[in-house]
């Protein structure tokens, strides 16, 4: 019996001790709650009050601005810039840089980024995120969120932000208010092979080529043609999907009700024939491995749909034969890529940087944005380096009336002065909080009709309960 | 303290151990109460609600709903397709794991045959079980890709034509299956040498010199005493299969394509609480997938120990007796 007590004793004593685990362990609530306290509260409460006047306001400087900057992105694209643009920022103001990269497909980017949110309120200040980037797919659920600070608070003023283009500024404004900014526009170009527009079209000028792309009918008579050659126009399925989908009337969901636009069921029922054809390479998805290769030096695809990020991020790092090797005439097929407009004016993608509501790095954060997407020359030698193509109106149109410019990837090309004709409209209206994902799993679904596994009311229905799985809030309808 | 004292002198009397058995399983006991048996009973009290955070709102809906998670489940019909797709492909791995694990744990364990070099082997066919799910799934992805190496032997043959495995639902299913064979097929061959090393080789030595051949030996006396290893086996791998998730996932990029061919139960149930912490429907997909599980495992318990054995013997002691006469 008093074995039995103390066993009893023993045994609540070790539960004592695990519930305190359980407590702790339990994530960012209560262990980071009250680091989060101990962290902010003494400095700016106990110092001060022990202590002379002038340390306090130190102390609250010091308290204010951390010096862990936290910037979380889906890839190093924004790493990249910062490095080589914007490292002397944070060097100014002693941060050093945290970077939190998840992929974004399948909404891993989004899952981890909506957690860290949530957890921001309760986080330890240099745990807390400060630099947050969205995509045109997803921002709205981002800007409408209480997560994102106004440009406006962090002492960017309109002055600051006159050269950038309207539409940058549009879609990431809530109720007048400005929610981020970005360095690049993103207008979409078809980048094609100079080599086989010389072989099977005859000519590789940009112009000529573009006459001969100029309608979607051109374009499947080109393809035709490429076909014979024993060339695909596209290397697969859903590479000709944006120039549809950013070409809707409706976006993908109103008023919580899914909606297929039909210029989107339109993409569905020319890439089948696309397909059938042989016109672009089964089974090949956007950012697959397949499709990186098709883009190097043993491509047999003519040509890509890209926006600005596209050319000098992917496609010129999928075009070297070795991407340790200097990027020149040689290396796999630099030089060989020249861009035109297309068949149709789209808009592909866009990344903004938002400030995180709750970030202890508003001054450095302030500077970085300013340096990036507002500095003039800095925007310009972005786009002299790198072929992207900045969000600056006044730089742009330099380099686009600059004669002796010239992208050696392009093979000598000024792209900017394509890009300078497009940028200006680009209209994102038609967007949803939930687009990553729909455009997604809806190239996804329908690759079961184009490998001809389903036909089209199963793909479409598949779809509808893909969505219906993923965001229990939405209304689908029934094909 | 004072308990101690007075228990002190009692020790003398008769030591009795038996109640140091509760307090040296009480550490599992507790730690499995706390993290294992309440979130268990929380998925249960969720199933009846509706949970989950709306994306655009960032609001997290609650909203109790009885059983009617469970009758959209049924009449929806979805699961069981899931639940279909995941048995087929646990029987397509299944099938060739047993017969070929059975076959190399009989030779292996053969007196006759003497096999050299087993560590060898053994270690080998171990090998696939210890790398990570996920990077050989991540191997097959690349290796069975459009343009892997696979593809690029086949395309030999078909004047350059991919075939994408992928893209097809027996292949996409005959993979993920290949691939539960290669991680399993050792383990499985281990435990079965254990159980045939067990069987007295006076039993195998009285049937050779009664002039059975190699196969009677091993259908008529290894099996049937190995059988409990046996159902062990079965059991197990049908609850892993069950549970099959990573290797799926991995090779379709989470996506069960083609058709939703490939998507297994546990994938459905990532896809709902991935996104929208679906914990209500998720809960309710559980508590199914937890019923379906003890179900099947139940069948299989009593169909190859009660009521099966019984009449196996029955048949059995029969064709001896007939034998004899």
């Amino acid at each position: 019996m008093k074995k039995r007590i103390l066993t009893a004793l023993l045994a609540s004593a070790m539960i004592l001790s695990v519930a305190g685990c359980d407590s702790t362990s339990e994530p960012a609530t209560t262990t980071a709650g009250g680091a989060a306290d101990t962290t902010t509260a003494a400095p700016v409460a106990d110092d001060g009050d022990t202590t002379t006047a002038a340390p306090v306001e130190d102390g609250d400087a010091a308290a204010e601005q951390g010096k862990v900057l936290n910037i979380y992105c889906w890839n190093t694209e924004f790493q990249e810039r910062y490095n080589a643009y914007a490292a002397d920022v944070g060097e100014a103001h002693g941060v050093t840089v945290n970077w939190v990269i998840n992929t974004n497909e399948g909404g891993v980017y989004q899952n981890k980024l909506d957690e860290a949110l949530l957890a921001q309120a309760d986080a330890a200040a240099d745990d807390k995120v400060d630099i947050f980037l969205i995509e045109a797919d997803y921002a709205l659920k981002y800007t409408n969120s209480p997560y994102c600070m106004n440009v406006a608070d962090l002492g960017i003023t309109a002055d600051d932000l006159a050269n950038q283009y309207a539409y940058t500024q549009q879609i990431v404004t809530v109720d007048g208010a400005l929610k981020g900014v970005t360095w690049q526009a993103t207008p979409g170009l078809f980048a094609y092979r100079r080599s086989i527009a010389k072989e099977v079209l005859g000519t590789d000028d940009p112009a000529e080529v573009q006459a001969q792309l100029s309608d979607w009918t051109k374009f499947n008579d080109v393809a035709a043609k490429m076909k014979e050659a024993g060339y695909t126009m596209l290397a697969g399925y859903a590479d000709a999907y944006r120039t549809y989908s950013n070409n809707v009337t409706t976006p993908w969901v109103v008023d919580g009700n899914l909606v297929v636009d039909d210029n989107i069921m339109k993409w569905a029922d020319d890439t089948k024939v696309f397909q059938d054809n042989g016109y672009s390479n089964k089974d090949v998805g956007l950012w697959s491995d397949a499709w990186a290769k098709e883009q190097g030096p043993e491509g047999k695809t003519f040509g890509f749909f890209y926006s600005t990020w596209g050319i000098n991020f992917t496609l010129l790092g999928n075009s070297l034969a070795d991407a340790n090797a200097p990027q020149e005439v040689g290396n796999g097929i630099f030089g060989d890529y020249a861009v035109c407009e297309g068949p149709q004016a789209y808009y592909w993608g866009g990344t903004w940087i938002c400030a995180a509501t709750g970030t202890d790095n508003t001054a450095v954060i302030a500077d970085i944005m300013k340096k990036l997407t507002c500095d003039t020359a800095t925007m310009k030698q972005i786009t002299l380096d790198t072929q992207d193509y900045t969000n600056n109106k006044a730089a742009m149109d330099e380099i686009a009336n600059d004669p002796n410019f010239g992208s050696a990837f392009l093979g000598g090309q000024n792209h900017i002065a394509l890009f300078a004709a497009a940028a200006g409209n680009i209209d994102c209206s038609n967007i949803s909080a939930y687009d990553q994902l729909c455009n997604e799993n809806f190239q996804q679904c329908m690759n079961d009709y184009f490998m001809g596994t389903v036909d089209k009311t199963t793909a479409l229905n598949n779809f509808y309960t893909k969505m219906k799985d993923t965001y229990p809030e939405l209304n689908v309808p029934q094909a | 303290m004072a308990n101690a004292s007075v228990a002190a002198p009692k020790k003398h009397k008769g030591i009795s151990y038996e109640k140091w058995g509760y307090f040296f399983i009480a550490p599992f006991i507790i730690v499995y109460l706390i993290f294992n048996l309440v979130p268990l009973l929380q998925t249960f009290y969720f199933s009846f609600f509706e949970k989950y955070t709306n994306t655009a709102t960032w609001e997290t809906i609650e909203r109790f709903v009885g059983f009617d998670q469970y009758v959209n489940l049924f009449t929806e019909g979805r699961i069981f397709s899931y639940l279909g797709n995941t048995m087929i492909m646990w029987v397509m791995g299944f099938i060739p794991q047993i017969v070929i694990s059975l076959l190399f744990a009989y030779w292996f364990t053969s007196v006759r045959l003497r096999l050299k070099g087993l560590g060898f082997f053994k270690t080998v066919m171990y090998m696939p079980n210890l790398i990570m799910a996920a990077a050989f799934s991540m191997m097959f992805m690349l290796l069975f890709s459009n343009i892997g190496p696979i593809n690029e032997i086949i395309k030999n043959f078909t004047n350059g034509e991919a075939f994408a495995f992928m893209g097809h639902t027996w292949s996409a299913r005959g993979l993920v299956a290949l691939m539960n064979f290669l991680m399993w097929f050792g383990n499985t061959t281990i435990l079965l040498m254990a159980a045939m090393m067990g069987v007295d080789a006076s039993i195998v030595e009285a049937a050779e010199i009664d002039g059975c051949t190699s196969s009677q030996i091993f259908w008529k006396i290894v099996l049937p005493i190995i059988r409990p290893i046996l159902i062990y086996v079965l059991i197990t791998s049908l609850v892993g299969g069950l549970q099959m998730f990573d290797v799926p996932s991995i090779l379709t990029n989470g996506k069960g394509n083609p058709n939703d061919s490939t998507t297994t139960l546990i994938m459905y149930l990532n896809t709902l609480i991935s996104r929208s912490k679906n914990y209500g429907q998720g809960g309710c997909v559980s508590v199914v997938i937890f019923i379906i599980c003890a179900v099947l495992s139940m069948i299989v318990y009593y169909f190859f120990t009660d009521a099966g054995v019984e009449k196996r013997e029955k048949r059995k002691s029969f064709k001896i007796a007939k034998g004899g006469k």
